[in-house]
């Protein structure tokens, strides 16, 4: 083995020379370079290295636009001029400090604080100290320019949001970029003090809205002037968002609600458009783009009714009544409930151990499907419910898309709860109570669904049984105007259900609106029939017990949640809307009216701007659970 | 053992006197690059200092005992780093958009690092065994590639290009050094020709970006051109004599990109002009010289192929460190040994050192 050993060494020796020969090149390349760079290059390179001249400065690119379904621009970008300084060519003359601060209107002082305040920044960058400062203080600053080296006016551009807080959870906001959002791109072309989209639409489409930024290579002079650009690369502007939504829709949608908190969602239902999102209470977007002052961000978070929240996505509620539309469906198709079947209520229903009561202290006596859906008799569906069982109202709900993510394009969607027999053995260890499907068929107890759930859930009543993505945005288009993209209606399922269920369906809710004693029917409109379903989620336990009357006079937060889900016209539906006013009381009541103002303005026949007796003279509409 | 006079007779004073003499030059210019700045908690110099403290103490362990044992665990190694190479993948630490840490208290390093070593260890002991007359066939070359790929993959996962490139570099030098048929060569690469543009599509987009501005700079120029053009600056405008210790202005003002790790060369050839750069690039030169001369020295198989990975390992990090910072190679975020600042590529360096010397006092031993 030595001997081998020995010999196969002998391989080694004579590649040394190889070895050596290459490594004699390889260091007589880096000689050369080094001889090249240092002497031959080395006078102009040193002239280059002193003052540093070589800057590079930053063109942001152009953000996209966002224009709702008409072409009306939702966000833009609005110039603006800032005011920077850099400190290394300040320090030089100590007289432009005090200069500055007499044409910007601030204190020396202050200025200098700021520029000491930057940490962590590339020589010769500029800092901001002023921004949006007026036409006036611009013309000055330039006709003084030969006495300020280092202080630079350039044209900015900020978010402008031109509706204010209108859709703001949708639309979303931008704002400058920090750590989390660095790690998250990595590699990508964002630097501290870029901005990125933070939430709704401008982050989901942060690609497309971002456009490239470029800069220049600059040469400058003593005085920081800009002497000759070496290289540059032309930002590439970012492409414009056309949204599914319809500004008007979502104004007047907006202003139905005055002071109440809610969340609605109005939705196409034959490709599942979202064309108009309200989340309420909303806040300003533009807050955002500038800095936040830390007071403002403490009041949006500490909020006790979460402004923050998309509520159409993330708010979960019981469905209340609206969830009798489910029960009925499953109930017909299943073919343990039909048209004729008919139950008696007497205002209380003695189950178990515990008496359940309908909303109507008197009952409804004996009655139909068609009339229970009407009056939203509770009684009537809790025998419905322990006719069709748990586990079938379950399977319903799910198919409608209850108790899952619809797949809107926003993150931290809820998906809610559909109890079923094997979900509470899953959750709590203990078998369902046949107790607990009463509460379930009218849609309180375990189930929680969020309101574009339920706007989609309505939407799949209306046409026919098809679940679509909800959709937020049409098309992308370049700032040339070429479509990149268009986004088609995606079927995400489909419900079986027979055309006789659906007939009797339409025309059950067509009669919460239409016919005498609908729980909705003083929302109808005179012109465009339209069919619903009105609700109440339970806020706590104890609400049942409480008399009608009384819900005014209790604590808001105790009071229940009104619901109103509903498409219109009847025939050929073209919109679908889920209503939601937090603690408003009765979905009639409450939720109902808004829906009215909505599709009156869809199909243009807005009424007169209500005035406050309007409310008082409609009829107390009745309302189940 | 070290207590055997032979060994300490044969020392390789020489090499140790080389490496002590260039860490000494890397913590003099760390020192002069750093120590103006406004730093938070021990200065770079002093940190530097202590990793340097510890590697010797590594680089005198390895070479102590004797390196014919070092093939039982080769694998051993081998297998280590690649665990902790996993390690990283899963838990390791994010800093500047890569993940090559590891944390374990205030402590953290990168298994990279010693992924080059244990390589290197793992390929001797494969090329242990001799060829037949006419070389290595491309079945016998089958288990070495996979051994080489398997980090290399994980290493450019994280990502870190120039570590990946290193290892490719020491794999393909050390199939220089040993035989390989020149029917296996031609098949490499062929092979690699049609490789090359799918592992272009592996590559993230800032690497690609780097290497295509590599050969055009112009692409690049608020990236990649601009470090370049500025650490080309700085390297001229040292001019013959340089602008003096602590006098550059490129590096004080923070001109230059990873100052103190990866352009660390621009900035002492700023300060030290010419002459400076000619000295350190002949310390280099020797450095690498002895290391092959221990190489072809070499009483047996292993001990030749793992001074010469470990030779082959420093020739690259300077040649393509320096071409970097010069202009001529891509930024590839190689750094330079015992002078860029960085514990664990200084210990690595120095466990090298310590076979280097392992390998050269017992050339006369069996």
């Amino acid at each position: 083995m030595v001997e081998l050993n020995a010999q196969k060494l002998e391989d080694f020796k004579g590649r040394y020379k190889l070895f050596l020969t290459i490594l004699v090149l390889a260091f007589v390349i880096l000689v050369i370079r080094l001889w090249q760079l240092e002497v031959v290059r080395g006078t102009e390179l040193l002239r280059l290295s002193e003052n540093n001249r070589i800057r590079l400065r930053e063109t942001r690119a152009e953000r996209g636009m966002l224009l709702d379904h008409n072409g009306e621009i939702l966000a833009h970008n609005r110039p603006y001029f800032e005011v920077s300084l850099v400190p290394e060519d300040v320090k030089g003359s100590p007289e432009v400090l005090p200069l500055v601060g007499e044409i910007l209107k601030m204190d020396p002082d202050e200025i200098e604080e700021k520029l000491r305040h930057v940490k962590r920044r590339p020589p010769f960058q500029p800092v901001k100290v002023k921004t949006d400062i007026d036409w006036t203080e611009v013309a000055i600053l330039e006709s003084n320019r030969v006495y300020l080296p280092g202080v630079i006016t350039e044209v900015r551009s900020t978010r402008a949001y031109n509706y204010g807080s209108l859709a703001a959870h949708l639309i979303g906001y931008i704002g400058e970029v920090d750590e989390n959002d660095l790690k998250k791109t990595n590699g990508g072309s964002y630097r501290m003090g870029s901005t990125i989209g933070k939430y709704g639409v401008e982050s989901q489409w942060e690609d497309d809205l971002k456009g490239m930024d470029g800069g220049r290579q600059i040469e400058v002079d003593a005085l920081g002037r800009e002497m000759k650009p070496l290289r540059s690369v032309e930002p590439y502007p970012g492409n414009n968002l056309y949204l599914t939504l319809d500004l008007g829709l979502q104004r007047a949608a907006e202003e139905a609600y005055q002071d109440k908190n809610g969340a609605l969602v109005a939705m196409d239902p034959k490709t599942g458009r979202v064309l108009a999102m309200v989340s309420k209470p909303a806040f300003d977007p533009s807050l955002f783009a500038g800095n936040i002052s830390s007071e403002e961000w403490k009041a949006l978070q500490g909020n006790p009714f979460h402004p923050l929240q998309n509520k159409c996505t993330q708010g979960l509620y019981p469905p209340g009544s609206t969830f009798k539309i489910i029960t009925a469906i499953a109930g017909l198709e299943s073919g343990l409930l039909t048209p004729k079947t008919a139950f008696p209520c007497v205002g209380t229903y003695f189950y178990g151990n515990r008496n359940f009561r309908c909303w109507k202290e008197g009952g409804h006596g004996t009655i139909d499907l068609h009339r229970a859906l009407v009056t939203s008799c509770d009684i009537y569906f809790y025998q419905a419910g322990l006719k069709v069982g748990v586990d079938r109202i379950a399977k319903y709900a799910s198919e409608f898309g209850l108790g899952k993510k619809t797949g809107v394009p926003f993150p931290h969607e809820k998906s809610g709860i559909v109890p079923s027999t094997s979900w509470k053995m899953n959750t709590y260890g203990v078998p369902w109570y046949s107790g607990e499907t009463l509460s379930f068929a009218v849609g309180q107890g375990y189930v929680n669904v969020t309101p574009i759930q339920l706007a989609r859930m309505i939407s799949a009543v209306a046409n026919g049984g098809t679940l679509f993505l909800p959709q937020v945005v049409e098309k992308v288009e370049s700032t040339s105007g070429k479509v990149l993209r268009q986004y088609s209606p995606v079927e995400v399922g489909t419900v079986e259900v027979s055309q006789a269920t659906l007939d009797f369906m339409r025309s059950a809710l067509r009669g919460v609106l239409h016919e005498p004693g609908g729980t909705a029917a003083g929302s109808a409109l005179k012109e465009v029939e339209m069919a619903g379903k009105t609700g109440t989620a339970q806020v706590i336990k104890l609400a049942k017990d409480f008399k009608r009357g009384d819900m005014n006079r209790m604590p808001l937060k105790f009071r229940d949640h009104a619901w109103f889900v509903a498409y219109a016209p009847v025939v050929d539906p073209q919109i679908a809307v889920a209503v939601l006013v937090e603690h408003g009381g009765f979905g009639a009541s409450a939720a109902a009216p808004i829906a009215k103002k909505v599709m009156a303005r869809y199909f243009g026949i807005d009424s007169p701007p209500p005035m406050k007796e309007m409310e008082i003279e409609e009829p107390d509409a009745p309302e189940g659970d | 053992m070290l207590i055997d006079r032979r060994l300490l007779i044969h020392f390789d004073w020489p090499l140790l006197g080389l490496v002590l003499l260039i860490a000494s030059v890397g913590l003099i210019n760390l020192y002069s690059n750093t120590v103006s700045m406004e730093a938070v908690g021990t200065p770079a110099y002093l940190k530097q200092f202590s990793w340097l403290l510890i590697g010797l103490a590594v680089m005198v362990t390895i070479a102590s005992v004797e390196y014919r044992h070092y093939s039982d665990f080769a694998y051993f190694a081998y297998g280590a780093a690649i665990l902790s190479l996993i390690l990283v993948w899963a838990f390791g630490m994010t800093t500047s958009g890569a993940q090559r840490w590891i944390r374990i208290g205030t402590f953290s390093f990168q298994p990279s690092e010693f992924c080059k070593i244990s390589l290197i260890l793992a390929l001797a002991k494969i090329f242990r065994r001799p060829p037949s007359r006419e070389g290595y066939s491309l079945r016998e070359l089958f288990l070495p590639f996979l051994l080489l790929l398997l980090p290399t993959l994980l290493i450019l996962k994280q990502p870190d290009l120039g570590t990946a490139i290193i290892l490719f570099m020491i794999f393909l030098s050390v199939l220089l050094f040993v035989k390989v048929r020149w029917s296996s060569w031609f098949i490499m690469v062929a092979a690699g020709g049609l490789i090359l543009p799918l592992l272009w599509t592996f590559l993230k987009e800032y690497q690609k970006r780097r290497i295509l501005t590599f050969l055009n700079p112009d692409l690049d120029p608020l990236g990649a051109g601009y470090h370049v053009i500025q650490s080309k600056i700085a390297v001229g405008s040292g001019g013959i004599l340089g602008k003096g210790l602590m006098q550059g202005t490129q590096c004080k003002l923070g001109f230059l990109p990873e100052q103190q790790t990866d352009f660390i060369f621009s900035a002492f050839a700023e300060e030290w002009g010419l002459i400076g750069g000619l000295a350190l690039l002949a310390l280099y030169g020797l450095l690498i010289w002895w290391g092959l001369r221990i190489a072809v020295q070499a009483k047996d198989r292993f001990g030749a192929i793992l001074s010469f990975g470990v030779t082959a390992m420093l020739f690259w990090h300077v040649f393509i460190n320096i071409g970097m910072v010069l202009g001529i190679m891509p930024v590839a975020g190689i750094p330079l040994p015992l002078l860029s600042y960085g514990g664990s590529f200084l210990v690595s360096t120095l466990m090298g050192v310590g076979i280097l010397l392992n390998v050269s006092m017992r050339r006369y031993l069996f």
